[in-house]
């Protein structure tokens, strides 16, 4: 594959709150777009802890007075990047972005672009493909809290991810893309459009990597995910932002009728921390699971908000999220499934895991359920908990140490939810993150 | 790993001799040795002044009534955090295991095989002993993946276990038979000098007993003490003792050769107990 390196071309630093994006190389559309989207953002007010959406949230942290784009990339940090921007094997196609700039794209295999597969780069996409991209662009509202920040990346998002996967196309290797953060106090706002038509199979794994891990940095992102009548789609999301990164990332799922819809996201970097993922099973015989992992130390606060919304009957959703929280690091989760009125013979499960291994930790659930239909199997539960002392000591009776004894435990306890993904060499890679991160700690 | 690392080289000293030379000889005997021990849980002393010696290379059994405070030994050697010790010592060929943390004592050679072991979700066999294994090196020395895996394999094998079993969490959905056999297969893996096994018969039916059994025969030899402790005289059937030791209300009552085992088979533990009341009166 034949890296195809786009130079683009930057005026000076534009603070992200001196809103839309001026780039003048959009179609008049899209620009129109961010231009409505920009209104929207300054009329909405930003969010207050009394808000439901954002009960236990530390909003504090969202003060975005010092974030900007980044400046053009410079040859040395575009060289390190991309040496550093590998961790699959084996791919079937990839995209690096730093500090929203493209600066390689490793295109699809000639079998799968003969197939009708599209893996490109928005901006392209908007062009080439336009009725398709505007049919699916940003076309899901947030509803969980976070309206104003997806109008925020509307009017301000110019890279990110288009796939398109025609009737009947399987891809066996994953595609990647990787975003970073590079320069100081810099904004990006990641996007990917993941389409899968009838019976298509794919999936999409995002890095989301800081370059200087200490580097503040700002990132707001969407992901919208649609898996068509029997389509099977795979997302996986491994976060690990540097240390004072503000990010929050809008997810919306969409499955049709007999389609499979995965998606786990692993949160391990970041100062602050959100994620809200809308599963919406609009298909008879759709099923969607949403897994999420997390490792939090220091003062880091993680913050997710689900939906799993059952539309149709004969659907199945099925949430696990494990996390594993050190130091005086915050987690919270508000989930809720709700059944539509005729979306008899739902199956919904939510079960949400923290493993609090210091005193000072602290999780907050919030698990819910809006049942309007008959005939429906509902569960879902949260637990806190610490470490077992049977467990502990029996490893340490072996000769382990606390503090690997703790890490093997750890680790044991968020893989329940790595294998449900049921792709191992991404399972690998997913715990030599995890692992990263505990080396990190020491 | 811990400053204390000593390997498995023997302590020695060195006494200077009537024609001023040197020769080194051994400060104690290289034994398990524990003197009125005294132990408590929750303020209610279990072990009450238990003395007993297991030399290396012996294997000497611990029998007793339910209550006698057998189990409560076991967790105690291997330094549980919920027990209490109150009075007297412990020492591992000299060394002072009281003074040990838990993962300490298992690096300086004492392992328990677990009445009960804990279930350790997510954690395969191979990723679990290989941590055991690895926390036994020198700092900064990285255990050889492909020796490891020989080792698991050829001990698997001594012991009657698939090959599969190394990629299933650490006891987790284990029969009764397939825990007790883990545990042997981790004591043949992490070589101490010193194992307690902690009614390792308990819940086992006859086949697994001897599978189990054979697994511990075979360890047996002059580099290795054993420490069974039993309700039942059915094990020693298998795993013959070279010492017998009777355990009644937290103290041993009586100790004797392996001929002993089958008279308590015989008589029950009444006697011993009677025998023990006596004690306590004179």
């Amino acid at each position: 594959m034949k890296p195809a390196i786009l130079d683009q071309l930057m005026t000076e630093a534009q603070a992200i709150l001196s809103g839309p994006s001026r780039r003048s190389d959009f179609p008049k559309w899209f620009r129109d777009q961010q231009h409505g989207a920009w209104s929207k953002f300054q009329t909405m007010p930003m969010p207050n802890r009394k808000d439901q959406p954002w009960r236990f949230s530390n909003v504090d942290l969202l003060d975005l007075s010092q974030f900007k784009l980044g400046a053009p990339i410079t040859d040395n940090d575009r060289i390190e990047i991309l040496e550093r921007s590998r961790a699959l094997e084996q791919v079937a196609g990839r995209l690096v972005f730093a500090d929203d700039q493209l600066l390689q794209r490793d295109v699809l295999s000639e079998d799968l672009q003969r197939k009708g597969v599209v893996f490109q780069p928005l901006e392209r996409a908007m062009v080439e493909h336009t009725d398709l991209f505007r049919k699916y662009f940003m076309s899901e509202p947030a509803t969980l809290g976070s309206a104003k920040f997806a109008a925020l990346h509307h009017s301000w998002v110019s890279s990110g991810t288009f796939v398109f996967v025609p009737r009947g196309v399987e891809i066996e290797f994953p595609i990647e893309i990787f975003h970073w953060l590079s320069g100081e106090n810099s904004a990006v706002f990641p996007h990917l459009l993941l389409v899968a038509d009838e019976l298509a199979k794919v999936t999409v794994i995002e890095h989301f990597r800081s370059q200087d891990r200490q580097l503040p940095g700002f990132a707001c992102g969407v992901n919208d995910l649609i898996s068509g009548p029997g389509a099977k789609i795979t997302y996986v999301c491994a976060q690990n932002w540097g240390e004072n990164v503000i990010a929050l990332q809008i997810n919306s799922t969409k499955a049709d009728h007999d389609a499979a819809a995965k998606s786990l996201n692993l949160h391990l970097g970041g100062k602050y921390s959100r994620f809200e993922s809308l599963s919406r099973l609009i298909g008879e015989g759709a099923r969607s699971d949403l897994l999420a992992v997390s490792v939090s130390d220091g003062n880091q606060e993680f913050d997710a908000r689900t939906l799993q919304d059952h539309v149709s009957p004969h659907t199945a959703s099925d949430l696990l999220y494990k996390n594993a929280l050190k130091g005086r690091s915050r987690n919270t989760f508000g989930g809720l499934i709700r059944v539509e009125p005729h979306a008899h013979f739902t199956d919904a499960y939510q079960k949400v895991r923290n493993l609090l291994l210091d005193d000072d930790a602290e999780a907050n659930s919030m698990p819910g359920l809006e049942i309007l239909a008959d005939n429906v199997k509902c569960s879902h539960g949260a637990t806190s908990g610490q470490i077992d002392a049977d467990e502990m000591f029996y490893l340490r009776s072996r000769g382990i140490t606390p503090a690997i004894a703790q890490q093997l435990i750890v680790k044991g306890f968020l893989n329940e939810v790595i294998e449900r993904l049921e792709q191992p060499a991404i399972a690998d890679y997913l715990r030599g993150l995890i692992d990263e991160k505990f080396s990190r700690a020491k | 790993m811990d400053e204390n690392w000593r390997g498995n080289l023997p302590q020695i000293a060195a006494r200077k001799t009537g024609k001023s030379r040197y020769s080194f000889v051994p400060l104690f005997m290289n034994e398990l040795n524990i003197q009125n021990l005294r132990v408590e849980i929750a303020d209610r002393e279990i072990v009450r002044g238990l003395s007993l010696t297991v030399p290396c290379g012996e294997v000497h059994a611990i029998m007793g009534p339910n209550g006698s405070g057998k189990s409560t030994l076991a967790k105690v050697l291997a330094g549980h955090p919920d027990y209490h010790v109150t009075g007297g010592a412990v020492t591992m060929d000299g060394e002072n295991v009281l003074e040990l943390e838990p993962d300490e004592r298992a690096r300086h050679g004492l392992f328990l095989a677990f009445q009960y072991p804990s279930e350790v979700p997510g954690v395969t066999i191979a990723n679990f002993l290989r941590a055991a294994v690895q926390a036994r090196m020198p700092e900064g020395e990285e255990l050889e993946a492909t020796d490891y895996y020989a080792k698991l394999y050829e001990k698997m094998e001594l012991l009657g276990m698939d090959r599969s079993f190394t990629s299933r969490s650490v006891n987790e959905g284990f029969s009764g038979g397939e825990k007790k056999r883990t545990e042997i297969l981790q004591l043949a893996m992490l070589e101490p000098k010193y194992a307690v096994l902690d009614e390792t018969d308990s819940g086992l039916d006859i086949d697994a007993l001897k599978t189990v059994a054979h697994g511990v025969n075979s360890l047996r030899g002059p580099n290795l003490g054993i420490l069974l402790i039993t309700h039942y005289q059915r094990l020693l059937n298998y795993i013959v003792p070279d010492h017998v030791h009777v355990m009644v209300a937290g103290r041993i009552v009586r100790s004797g050769r392996k001929e002993l085992a089958l008279e308590l088979e015989e008589r029950g533990y009444d006697w011993t107990r009677e025998e023990a009341g006596e004690m306590a009166v004179r």
